[in-house]
């Protein structure tokens, strides 16, 4: 346990360290939060959707930066796995759980660090909740962000470090976009988006319409999502244990 | 007393052409605080011993045990310290973060500051792992293998990437820690490493053992040592027909003489020629043992 600490101490001063990574996951959604919202915040009602601007892009900006995190976390198992340091780790008493579980540490810090800086700029473009309504929304999102940490570990290990960026960015692009991060969704587009994890993010700003804002379904679609890339997951780490 | 113990190792690889045999059963024991170099080309076998040994890769039959351990339980246990042929190393932390890491990993790990110095880093502990030169991160990695103070230590072509000053640091290093009474097994294709930092030699060629001894006893197996010298009137016939020498070739005055026993054969050479100057005696080296012994596994093979 004491080396589990102590790994995940030195994978988070790593993470710190990195500044790309850092502008990326915490800078730019704050940037693009202002540049969106700012200009509309006081819409009331997004697109008919019933939320008003601020809150909308705030929990959309949140999910779109999360979701950079928790798979750049992940996804920097790659880098590892071709320098042969997941070799190099395996020779030592650290558990491959706990290699794991200090990237999803890690990965979910970031997610509270940009969640907290997003709310920040919420809250000073006017968005305003009850703290029990906080505090569900918060709950959703981390829930939400499960399928996203199986899959920056699936990414990690089956992709290059050189094909890994175009790959992340693709992605997180597709699944905001469709996820409905820049605009509420409608139509078609909305009955796809609803199959999407990054959808059932962005819908957590629900909450402030009280009710459930996930229902049943959201909550059976993140369920497999989950699954579903926790098992490609598994898979990819048991095919790698030979030389790289 | 067998310490480290190799049994009936078996592993194949499946291949374009087929299925490749690594390694075709191998035996070696160790005892603690030996130092034993694996010796052999690329393709003997060596790395998928070494991944064996460590665990790393499941062999198809046979059997490790490290300190009556399986590799496993004598890792957990801070006993084993490698390094690997390949790898680099994670980014974003000095060399003194990256050894404190590794060492808090450990049960019983050496002083880091005691690393640091031991194998040479001092002066680039606050630098970051990835403004190191090549030579550099080789001898990083040697502090990355040896921060746990590990009962063995096992290192897969350790020298590969460095010049030849690195290379005679890194082996005074590796001898100092040797010393403590630690138990060393590396790999190498150069033989004169294996000449002049191993205890015993253990050669293989495609996936087998060719030969395993001490390295003075390698080269005796090949016997033979050679005298080279100014001998004045001499005849190769009668050069020949010294007590001890096996064969002769001269070049004017000059003689060299092959022997089975260079201490018979100086002797008598001195006392039939005593205006004979210029003497050297040299071992054959492991190159001449390895290339015999290796050619007799190819006819064998080839028979």
């Amino acid at each position: 346990m004491n080396a589990s600490l102590a790994y995940t101490r030195y994978e988070l001063l790593r993470t710190f360290r990195n500044a790309r990574f850092f502008i990326f996951s915490l800078g730019f959604p704050i940037v693009l939060y202002y540049v969106i919202a700012g200009g509309n915040k006081n819409v009331s009602n997004l697109n008919g959707s019933g939320i008003s601007a601020p809150l909308y892009f705030m929990v959309g900006l949140a999910a779109f930066g999360t979701m950079n995190a928790i798979l750049a976390a992940g996804a920097r198992i790659s880098p590892e796995r071709a320098v042969g340091w997941n070799r190099q780790l395996r020779i030592t008493p650290l558990s491959v759980r706990a290699y794991f579980r200090a990237k999803v540490i890690t990965g979910y810090l970031m997610a509270l660090i940009t969640l907290a800086l997003l709310y920040a700029a919420g809250i000073s473009l006017g968005v305003s909740l009850p703290a029990a309504k906080w505090l569900e929304m918060t709950a959703l999102i981390l829930v939400g962000l499960l399928p996203f940490v199986a899959m920056g570990i699936y990414f990690g290990h089956v992709l290059t470090p050189e094909s890994i960026g175009p790959v992340m960015g693709g992605t997180t692009a597709f699944l905001s976009l469709l996820g409905g991060v820049w605009f509420p969704v409608s139509g078609t587009l909305h009955d796809i988006a609803q199959v999407l994890p990054s959808f059932w993010l962005v819908q957590a700003s629900h909450v402030s319409l009280g009710g459930q804002a996930w229902g049943a379904k959201g909550w059976l679609i993140v369920a497999a999502w989950t699954a579903a890339m926790s098992a490609l997951a598994a898979r990819a780490y048991a095919r790698d244990t030979q030389r790289v | 007393m067998t310490d480290i113990q190799l049994q009936g190792l078996t592993k194949s690889f499946k291949a374009p052409r087929g299925v490749v045999e690594a390694v075709k059963g191998i035996d070696i024991d160790i005892s603690r605080g030996e130092t034993v170099a694996l010796l052999g080309p690329n393709g003997a076998g060596k790395s998928t011993t070494i991944d064996m040994l460590l665990g790393l890769l499941p062999p198809d039959r046979g059997s490790v045990s490290i300190f009556g351990l399986p590799a496993r339980e004598a890792i957990d246990a801070g006993m084993v310290g490698a390094m690997l042929q390949t790898g680099a190393l994670i980014r974003d932390l000095s060399v003194r973060e990256l050894i404190a890491m590794m060492a808090a990993l450990y049960p019983a790990p050496l002083p880091v500051d005691e690393v640091l110095s031991l194998t040479g880093v001092q002066d680039i502990a606050d630098r970051r792992t990835q403004k190191l030169s090549g030579g550099q991160t080789q001898r990083v990695r040697f502090a990355v293998a040896l921060a746990s103070n590990p009962e063995l230590l096992v290192l897969d072509e350790p020298t590969v990437a460095m010049d030849v000053e690195g290379r005679h640091a890194f082996w005074t290093t590796m001898r100092e820690f040797a010393g403590r009474g630690k138990t060393v097994l590396f790999a190498t294709h150069y033989l004169e490493e294996a000449d002049a930092y191993a205890d015993r030699a253990v050669l293989m060629a495609r996936g087998t053992i060719v030969a395993d001894g001490p390295t003075t006893e390698i080269k005796a197996m090949v016997g033979n040592r050679t005298i080279r010298a100014t001998i004045p009137g001499a005849d190769v016939a009668d050069l020949e027909a010294l007590p001890g020498v096996t064969s002769a070739e001269g070049r004017g005055e000059a003689a060299v003489l092959r022997c089975s026993d260079s201490d018979a054969a100086i002797r008598a050479l001195l006392d039939r020629y005593p205006t004979a100057r210029d003497v050297e005696i040299a071992g054959a080296g492991l190159e001449e043992a390895f290339l015999r012994l290796t050619g007799e596994e190819r006819q064998a093979v080839a028979a």
